[in-house]
């Protein structure tokens, strides 16, 4: 029915997907190379690239609208033995949604930044990497082959780096910029070889995702190779998607600018994770049910670990971060169902990029106006800033999961995908989770928006450029759910799903629990904040508290349990290795060299030099002796000449006369 | 027709006269007369032989003696006058700052 469909629709815009991704690799050197000269420094390109790359998604959006099917292309890149790497493009439902998501977003952060880096040193470089940032997660989002999907991976990682570390002249966020990229590589390297047991397992004959996947179905790989693949690969989204053990990078990550924020660490590159688990899907399912169920466990643990930590948090990016590590989870953990989470887990982190988005720009406005990030320096900016409170507050009701916001839609598909599935305890995780999500909403809501201002700024709106993206954005946060609502024929699962698309059932209860939850969880955080007490009502928790604010001590045990011991025993270590070892044979090469010259010297200096000054000197008392034969008498030279003649006569008489 | 042996003692006893006054004359004009002598010693040789082998190449090379010998006393003359200008003196021994 499928391939039927896509003949009637033919190929449309699809087979141009490559160009959406390939137009901010084009910006990025323009930027680079021309934004210093342009008006605006720069900002120009990359807006007009992602802006014409966002028109384009839309147009390709539309041919699965119609009902299209999924396109592939491809091209030879380069080759090595039998074995070919291919540059291609596979663009079905999920790629156009989540080209819509990345151009989308970043093409707000685009706009924003016009306004929230005006007047920054690094303006321009801040636009260059920006704009290959975003190319970088096209090209993981259109890549049909994991060589690809790594290099554009690894591009996202590097952009991510330097984007936190823009501010690098305080040591706090190039040290965050180091802990980020470490922490995240720890998570690619057992990726990359999760890509290396990929490939093996088909033979060495393709990297191609989709027919690794035919493969994996059809049950041609070796299941023990598959399984050590899923977990590696799934290593890979740990460290991107900041997951337990590795999400510690993220709320450090905050000491990026807030526009970058909003799109790495919250809309784009912190998904790639999640979209990576869901393009390979089919090697997650077919692997083993042990792959998934610890996708899912990791899911549901760093789910209600980050919202626990987000209810502490005093810096209001960070409460977003550790809510957008908890939201991530949801997806992870939804994934983790297998075919049931697919497409749910996919419909959370589409609505989740344009509410959270949302909620960092309108974060990043607010910080803007009082020049903090603590919230014990807001409160009351509700009168001060209009636009930017009632944004930000549909941003948070999408959070919380508030009917008719697209979080609502979302978080509902969730439970009922675990409903269905009968994996009840994650069930509970997940309204659990949905509970103390409202509550850390609503007790940043209430301490930044609430009450009397606390600050000594004089807060006001931010500019145009800044508004519009986050009413832009509010917008998108209040129609979007309802793409993937039941009663309206849910056609957000007719454009995304693995196998079939499947039919959205709406189960009513489970609607009203998890409203009940959430506003359940609201209400508790408006009693216990309205009345903005002086001190922190969770410190009566105690040594609860004290855990959360020292974020479990998991920062700790890896400074003192890992980095210290490698920086301190084997790095003395090494460099007492280096400094006896090593540098003993050198010297000691060094020593023998020297005594080898010292012979040579003595050689050199008595029997050359000698030979050479004694040839000197002898010539020099040969002449010395000899010249005394010149006296100036010529009649001295004449008897000498007659002398030898003499001689010769005799000589000459005395050999031939015999 | 002189016997050989007469024109070689003759030219022996002229070449003699010659070898000493190059070594023993001290005047620069005598030097010069006494080579002059020893070229001549050399030329009667040459005749001597040219009549006895009857060729006519010894003389030939007489002549050529004669010739060079007459430009090169030309020469030596002219030196001598130049310096009995400088040096107010023809001894050979006296001129002989070209040395050591």
């Amino acid at each position: 029915m499928v391939a039927e469909a896509a003949a009637a629709v033919g190929p449309g815009l699809t087979r141009y997907a490559w160009v959406v991704a390939v137009l901010p690799f084009v910006s990025a050197p323009l930027i680079l190379f021309f934004g210093r000269r342009t008006p605006g420094r720069g900002w120009i390109y990359g807006v007009a690239s992602v802006g014409a790359g966002f028109v384009l998604s839309l147009g390709i959006l539309w041919h699965f609208v119609q009902g299209g099917g999924p396109t592939a292309s491809s091209v030879s890149w380069f080759q090595v033995g039998p074995f070919t790497v291919e540059l291609g493009q596979y663009v079905d439902g999920l790629t156009a949604v989540m080209f819509i998501v990345v151009t989308g977003v970043s093409l707000c952060v685009h706009v924003y930044s016009i306004g929230y880096m005006h007047g920054d040193a690094r303006f321009t470089w801040f636009y260059v990497v920006l704009s290959l940032f975003t190319g970088a997660m096209l090209d993981v989002v259109v890549s049909d082959n994991l060589f690809q999907l790594l290099v554009g991976w690894e591009v996202m990682g590097v952009c991510s780096y330097l984007l936190i570390g823009h501010w690098w002249e305080e040591k706090v966020n190039s040290d965050a910029a180091i802990k980020a990229f470490i922490t995240t590589r720890t998570g690619d390297v057992p990726f990359l070889f999760g890509i290396f047991a990929l490939v093996f397992a088909t033979g060495f004959t393709t990297s191609n995702i989709q027919q690794i996947g035919e493969m994996s179905a059809a049950g041609e790989m070796s299941s023990a190779l598959m399984i050590g693949a899923a977990l590696l690969l799934f290593g890979g989204t740990i460290g991107k998607s900041a997951q337990f053990p590795l999400y510690v990078w993220l709320p450090d990550a905050m000491a990026g600018p807030t526009p970058v924020s909003a799109l790495i660490h919250a809309a784009t590159m912190v998904a790639a994770g999640v979209y990576m688990v869901a393009r390979l899907f089919e090697v997650f399912i077919h692997a083993d049910p042990l792959v998934l169920t610890v996708v899912s466990v990791i899911g549901a643990i760093t789910l209600l670990l980050a919202a626990f930590l987000a209810l502490v948090q005093d810096d209001i990016k960070r409460v977003l971060a550790y809510s957008t590590i908890s939201q991530l989870a949801y997806m992870v953990a939804a994934l983790g169902l297998g075919e049931a989470g697919y497409a749910p887990a996919m419909f959370h982190l589409f609505t989740h990029a344009f509410f959270k988005a949302l909620l960092f720009l309108g974060a990043g406005s607010v910080i803007h106006a009082v020049h903090s990030n603590y919230m014990s320096d807001m409160g009351g900016l509700r009168t001060s800033m209009r636009t930017t409170y009632v944004t930000y507050v549909i941003g948070s009701l999408a959070l919380a999961g508030i009917f008719p916001l697209s979080g609502f839609f979302s978080k509902d598909e969730l439970l009922v995908a675990a409903y269905h599935d009968k994996t009840y305890w994650l069930l509970i995780v997940l309204l659990l989770g949905a509970v103390i999500t409202a509550f850390y909403t609503m007790r940043m809501l209430v301490l930044t928006f609430g009450g009397e201002y606390r600050g000594h700024e004089h807060p006001h709106e931010s500019p145009r450029s800044m508004t519009g993206p986050l009413v832009a954005l509010a917008a998108a946060t209040v129609f979007v759910g309802w793409l993937g609502f039941g009663p309206t024929n849910a056609p957000f699962f007719d454009w995304v799903f693995i196998g079939h698309p499947e039919d959205v059932s709406f189960v009513a209860w489970i609607a009203i629990v998890s409203t009940i939850a959430a506003v359940g969880g609201l209400a508790l955080g408006y009693v216990t904040y309205v009345k903005q007490p002086a001190r922190e009502p969770l410190t009566r928790l105690g040594p609860v508290y004290t855990l959360l604010e020292n974020k479990y001590y998991l920062d700790d045990f890896y400074l003192n349990g890992i980095v210290y011991p490698i920086r301190d025993r084997l790095s003395a270590g090494v460099n007492w290795f280096n400094r006896s070892i090593l540098d003993g044979i050198v010297h000691l090469f060094a020593l023998t060299t020297r005594g080898l010259a010292a012979v040579v010297n003595l050689f050199d200096r008595g029997v050359i030099d000698g030979v050479v000054n004694g040839a000197g000197e002898g010539a020099e008392e040969a002449g010395g002796f000899l010249r005394y034969v010149q006296s100036g008498n010529v009649q001295g030279y004449a008897a000498i000449l007659l002398g030898l003649g003499i001689i010769g006569v005799i000589v000459v008489a005395i050999i031939y006369v015999k | 027709m002189i016997r050989l042996p007469l024109v070689l003692v003759f030219s022996a006893v002229l070449f003699s006269a010659g070898v000493y006054g190059v070594l023993a004359r001290r005047n620069a004009v005598l030097v010069l007369m006494s080579i002059e002598l020893m070229l001549n010693a050399v030329t009667v040789n040459l005749v001597g032989f040219s009549s006895l082998w009857r060729n006519l190449t010894g003389q030939v090379f007489g002549l050529f003696i004669i010739a060079v010998a007459a430009a090169e006393v030309g020469i030596g003359l002219a030196i001598v006058i130049l310096i009995f200008r400088n040096r107010e003196t023809i001894n050979v021994d006296e001129v002989n700052l070209l040395k050591w």
